[in-house]
C-alpha cells in the first residue's frame, strides 16, 4: 500500500472553464496536440445502450461518423458505413477514469519511475503532472483493454497542494502533448491529512499535524490572493507586475475558476473543513478524491456541487480509511450528489464497472436499487463533469466524441470484458483482432503484446 | 475430587453443554455445489448435526428433528478459504501498532509463529466472514525495509484458522513455512536473490545437520548453524516434506531454481505471487507445485512480473497445476473476501467456471493439508457454507447465510453497523445519536 498512501490524490469539480494552455492551439507551449486516428463511418447494430444520461435503449443502433456519434436510435439507415452487429454487445461512453498514476508511476514500479510526488516541500503547485508522463506506460494499453477513453492523471498525495493534474486520450502518443484531451482544463492536486503530516512532520518540519495543514493550504490561498491582486493592479496601471510565479500563477488559475480543484481527502469531518477553506477564498471543489468517508456527508456534497470519487471497498489500510464501507457510492448517489467510482490504481482502472457491480450488490441488500443505466453514469457521465469535459464526452449523444466501449455483455457482471474500443470513431482496440491493438516500446517482446492485455 | 477426576468432570460438562444446544439443521431445495465426490447436486438437501455434515443429497428426506430452512432456487456452495493474508494480523495496515505479522529482529526468523499473536476478535474477520470467508491461511510477511544482521529468507509459520465465533480458532497451527524469493528474497538478503538462495541451502543443510547430530549440539561439539536452534527445530516438518514452503515468488527463471531445489532435498512447494508460473506450467504440473495467484495482475509491476497476463489461471489449470487465487498483495487482508472477484475474472479469462470455485474452496484446503476436516460438503467433514441468491463469483451477490462449523454466524459487522447509521440521512439527531 506504500504507493497508495504517497499517491492518492482527491480532486473537486470547478467551473468548465477551459485552460489556454490546452486547447489545441499548437503555437502555445505544452499545448494539446492530439489527433484522432483515422476513422470512417461505423455503424452498431442492435445493441443494448447504455447513453450515459440514465437511459437504457435497447435493440438500438449508434452510428459514428467523422469522429462524432451521428445518430443513436432504431434501424438507423447508414450508407457507406462499415457495420458491426452488436446485437449480443452493450454500448456504453467510454470508462473515463478521474484518478490515475499512470506514466508518472509507471510500471514496472521500480524507483526510476517515481515521478508522482515532488516531496521537496509541501506546497508545489508549480509543478505539473504532463511534465513527467512516461507514454510507454504499459497500463494505458491495460487500461484501454478495460475501456477506460480519457484518464486524468495526477500528482500523489504528499504534498498539500502537489501541483496540476492532465487529462489525457487513451491512444498512447510519443509524448503527453500527443495524449492530452483538447481543451480540457487542468487539475489541481490537493491532499488532506495522513500523507502530507506524516511526510513533513516526520522530516520535524510543518505540516505535522491536520491544524498545520490546513494552515499551510491557507497561507498559500492569501499569497495567490495577493499575486492575482498585484497582477490585476498592473494591467490597470497601477504599480509594476510580480516576477511571474509559477506556483501562484496556478494557484490563481483556481480562484479564476479555470483549473478545477481535485482534493484527496478520506474523513468527512476534514472533506467539510476543505469546503469552508473553499468558501473563504472563494473557490469550488471539483472532486473529494477517495473520499471513503462521503457518505457521512453527502447533504453536504450535493449542497456544494461536489462530486466524490471513491473505491468500492478498499479499507483499513490507514486510518483514515477505516470507516471504508461498500456502499458508500450508493448514499452519495442517494443523497443527490455526484458519485464517481475512481480507480487509483492500474490495475483497479481497468476494471471500473467491476466496483460499480460491488456497489450495485451492496446497496441491493439495503433495498437500494440501482440500474445499470444509473450505474454507467459513475464511471462515464459523472467523471466527464467533474474534469471540465462532459460537453464532449462522457455520454452517448450526438455531436459528442465518440468515445465508446463496446462491452460482450452486461458490463456490470464480473464475467463481462470489453470487446471494442472506439476513441474519437476510430478503433482503437479490438479483443478478437489484436493487429488493432497498441503495444507500449517496454512491452515489445513480452507476453503483454500476446496476452497481457487481452 | 482429584484435580484431574475435576478437571474431567469439567470437561464432560463442556461437552455436555455443547451437545444440549447442538442442533440438526437441514437446508432444502438447493442447487448445492459439494467441491466433493458428489459434484453439483439439483434440488438438494445438506443436513448437518453439530458442528459436521451429516449428509448431502437429491431428494434427501431431512430427519424429524431437524431445523429446516427453506433454500429453494438458491445455492450453496462450501465456505470460502482464503489462500493467502494476515487475517487477525493486523487492524490498520499503517497502525504499526495494530501489526503483527512481520518482525524485524534478527534473532528467529523460521521460527517466528504467528498463531501466538492471532486475534480471533479482530473487526477485520467480520467483514470477511460477510463476504463468505470462513477460513483463511493467515501469515507472516518479511520485515521490508529493516536493516537485518542475517539474510531472512524464512518469514515464519503460518496458520490455518477458522472465522466462526467458537474457541477453537486456529484449524492448524504450522500450516506453511514462508519464504521470499526472487526480489524480496533480495531485499532481505542484502541485495541479491543469490543471497537468498544460499541463505536457503544454509539453512536446510543446518536443519539436515542438526536433526542428525542433536546430541552433538546439546554438548556444543558441533560447528555455528546459520540459524537458531528454535528455526532449526522449526524447519523439521520442512525438510520432512511434512509443511510445505510457501514461497512468495514471481520471476519464472526464479521458480525453476526452486522447483530444482525442492526436488533435491524432497519439499513440498506452494508459490504465491506466481506471475510468471504459467510459463513454466508443466514444470509445476510434473513436480505437484500448488500456485496462488491474483488473476487481475496482469501488468509488468516489477522485472520480476514482465510477463504477467490475464489468463495465466486458465494456462495454469489447464496443464493441471493446483491454484488458489489471492487479491492485491497489498491489501489482501481487509478485501479478502474479493477472492471470488479474482476467481470471476479468472472465468472471464479462460478457466471453467468450476474450477474457478474450486480454487477458492476445496483447493487451498488441499494445499494445506486440511481437506480431510473442511473445504467441501460432505458427510463427516465439518460444517462450512454459504448459501447465495445468485452466482457467487459476480460482484453483486452476497452471501445471504453463512455457516462455520455448524452454526450460522452473524453478518453484521462494523461497516454494516455505518451504514445502517447513515443511512437514517433525515434523522432529526445527529449521528452519534443514532444506534
Amino acid at each position: 500500500m506504500k504507493r497508495t498512501i504517497v499517491s492518492c490524490a482527491v480532486f473537486l469539480l470547478v467551473a468548465t472553464g477551459c485552460d489556454k494552455g490546452t486547447d489545441g492551439d499548437e503555437a502555445v507551449p505544452y499545448a494539446s496536440r492530439y489527433k484522432p486516428l483515422a476513422s470512417g463511418a461505423t455503424l452498431l447494430q442492435g445493441a443494448t445502450v447504455l447513453t450515459g444520461t440514465g437511459d437504457r435503449l435497447d435493440d438500438t443502433d449508434v452510428l459514428m461518423r467523422d469522429g462524432r456519434i451521428a445518430a443513436i436510435g432504431p434501424n438507423i439507415d447508414a450508407a457507406g458505413a462499415s457495420t458491426i452487429d452488436a446485437s449480443e454487445m452493450w454500448v456504453t461512453p467510454g470508462v473515463i477514469d478521474v484518478h490515475s498514476h499512470l506514466g508518472v508511476y509507471a510500471s514496472p514500479g521500480v524507483a526510476a519511475h517515481s515521478d508522482g510526488n515532488e516531496m521537496s516541500t509541501p506546497v508545489t503547485a508549480e509543478v505539473w503532472a504532463e511534465h513527467a508522463v512516461w507514454p510507454q506506460d504499459p497500463g494505458f494499453v491495460t487500461a484501454l483493454a478495460g475501456g477506460v477513453t480519457s484518464l486524468q492523471i495526477l500528482p500523489g498525495s504528499a504534498n498539500l497542494i502537489g501541483g496540476r493534474g492532465v487529462t489525457l486520450k487513451n491512444v498512447p502518443g510519443r509524448n503527453v502533448m500527443e495524449m492530452k484531451f483538447p481543451g480540457a482544463p487542468y487539475g489541481l492536486k490537493m491532499a488532506c491529512g495522513e500523507n502530507p503530516k506524516r511526510i513533513y512532520g516526520g522530516l520535524g518540519q510543518s505540516p505535522m499535524t491536520r491544524m498545520g495543514n490546513v494552515a499551510g493550504y491557507r497561507t498559500a490561498w492569501i499569497q495567490a490572493a495577493d499575486y492575482r491582486d498585484k497582477m490585476q493592479a498592473a494591467e490597470d496601471g497601477q504599480g509594476e507586475a510580480p516576477m511571474r510565479d509559477l506556483r501562484l500563477e496556478t494557484l490563481v488559475g483556481v480562484l479564476d475558476g479555470e483549473i478545477l480543484v481535485h482534493n484527496h481527502c478520506y474523513r468527512a469531518d476534514e472533506m467539510a473543513v476543505m469546503l469552508e477553506i473553499a468558501e473563504e477564498f472563494g473557490y469550488t471543489i471539483s472532486t473529494f478524491h477517495h473520499a471513503v468517508e462521503a457518505y457521512k456527508i453527502a447533504d453536504l456534497l450535493a449542497a456544494n456541487n461536489t462530486c466524490a470519487a471513491v473505491w468500492a471497498d478498499w479499507w483499513g489500510f490507514k486510518m483514515e480509511a477505516y470507516d471504508g464501507i461498500r456502499e458508500n457510492a450508493a448514499l452519495v448517489d442517494r443523497a443527490g450528489a455526484c458519485a464517481i467510482i475512481h480507480s487509483d490504481s492500474e490495475i483497479g482502472m481497468q476494471r471500473l464497472n467491476q466496483e460499480a457491480a460491488k456497489v450495485m450488490g451492496a446497496a441491493a441488500r439495503v433495498d437500494i436499487d440501482i440500474t445499470p443505466e444509473h450505474a454507467i453514469q459513475w464511471l462515464t457521465k459523472n467523471p466527464a463533469g467533474a474534469l471540465g469535459i462532459l460537453d464532449h464526452t462522457g455520454t452517448l449523444e450526438v455531436g459528442k466524441m465518440a468515445d465508446i466501449a463496446v462491452w460482450n455483455g452486461n458490463p456490470f457482471s464480473v464475467y463481462t470484458k470489453v470487446d471494442r474500443v472506439f476513441i474519437d470513431g476510430a478503433l482503437v482496440f479490438d479483443r478478437n483482432d489484436p493487429s488493432v491493438n497498441p503495444v507500449t516500446d517496454f512491452s515489445l517482446g513480452t507476453a503483454a503484446v500476446t496476452g497481457g492485455a487481452q | 475430587m482429584t484435580r484431574a477426576a475435576c478437571i474431567a468432570s469439567a470437561l464432560l460438562l463442556i461437552a455436555l453443554a455443547r451437545a444440549s444446544t447442538a442442533e440438526t439443521i437441514a437446508y432444502t431445495g438447493a442447487t448445492v455445489h459439494t467441491m466433493g465426490p458428489a459434484g453439483t447436486l439439483e434440488n438438494a438437501t445438506v443436513i448437518i448435526r453439530n458442528d459436521r455434515f451429516l449428509a448431502v443429497g437429491s431428494n434427501l428426506s431431512p430427519p424429524d428433528d431437524a431445523r429446516i430452512i427453506d433454500a429453494s432456487g438458491k445455492i450453496i456452495t462450501p465456505g470460502l478459504f482464503s489462500p493467502m493474508g494476515h487475517l487477525g494480523l493486523t487492524e490498520v495496515s499503517a497502525v504499526d501498532e495494530s501489526v503483527d505479522f512481520y518482525q524485524s529482529g534478527t534473532r528467529f526468523s523460521a521460527s517466528f509463529d504467528i498463531a501466538d499473536a492471532y486475534n480471533h476478535r479482530s473487526p477485520v474477520l467480520a467483514v470477511n466472514r460477510s463476504g463468505g470467508i470462513t477460513r483463511a491461511l493467515t501469515a507472516p510477511s518479511p520485515a521490508l525495509g529493516e536493516e537485518t544482521a542475517v539474510p531472512q529468507v524464512f518469514s515464519g509459520l503460518a496458520a490455518v484458522v477458522q472465522l466462526g465465533d467458537n474457541p477453537d480458532f486456529i484449524a492448524d497451527r504450522g500450516s506453511a513455512m514462508v519464504v521470499n524469493l526472487g526480489e524480496v528474497g533480495s531485499a532481505v538478503s542484502h541485495g541479491s536473490r543469490a543471497a537468498a538462495i544460499l541463505g536457503l541451502r544454509a539453512a536446510l543443510d543446518d536443519g539436515i545437520d542438526y536433526r542428525r547430530n542433536k546430541d552433538a549440539v546439546e554438548r556444543g561439539q558441533r560447528r555455528d548453524y546459520s540459524l537458531s536452534i528454535e528455526d532449526l527445530e522449526a524447519l523439521q516438518p520442512v525438510i520432512a516434506g511434512r509443511t510445505p514452503l510457501l514461497v512468495n515468488i514471481n520471476r519464472a527463471s526464479d521458480i525453476e531454481t526452486i522447483v530444482r531445489i525442492a526436488s533435491e532435498y524432497g519439499l513440498e512447494l506452494i508459490l504465491y505471487g506466481g506471475a510468471e508460473a504459467w510459463m513454466v506450467a508443466d514444470l509445476l504440473a510434473a513436480n505437484n507445485v500448488a500456485v496462488i495467484l491474483d488473476s487481475k495482475a496482469n501488468l509488468p509491476a516489477s522485472f520480476d512480473a514482465l510477463n504477467a497476463r490475464l489468463e495465466a489461471p486458465a494456462i495454469l489449470a489447464a496443464a493441471g497445476v493446483e491454484i488458489s487465487f489471492g487479491v492485491d498483495w497489498q491489501s489482501e487482508t481487509h478485501v479478502g473476501r474479493n477472492i471470488t472477484q479474482s476467481a470471476g475474472n479468472a472465468v472471464a479469462n479462460g478457466l471453467p467456471w468450476m474450477e474457478a470455485l474450486e480454487a477458492i474452496t476445496i483447493a487451498p484446503a488441499r494445499m494445506y493439508g486440511v481437506d480431510d476436516q473442511f473445504g467441501s460438503i460432505e458427510p463427516g467433514k465439518e460444517a462450512d457454507l454459504i448459501v447465495w441468491s445468485a452466482d457467487p463469483l459476480e460482484l453483486t451477490s452476497n452471501p445471504d447465510d453463512v455457516m462455520i462449523r455448524g452454526q450460522q454466524v452473524s453478518l453484521e459487522n462494523r461497516q454494516t453497523l455505518l451504514r445502517d447509521r447513515y443511512l437514517q440521512a433525515d434523522s432529526a439527531k445527529p449521528p452519534a445519536f443514532r444506534k
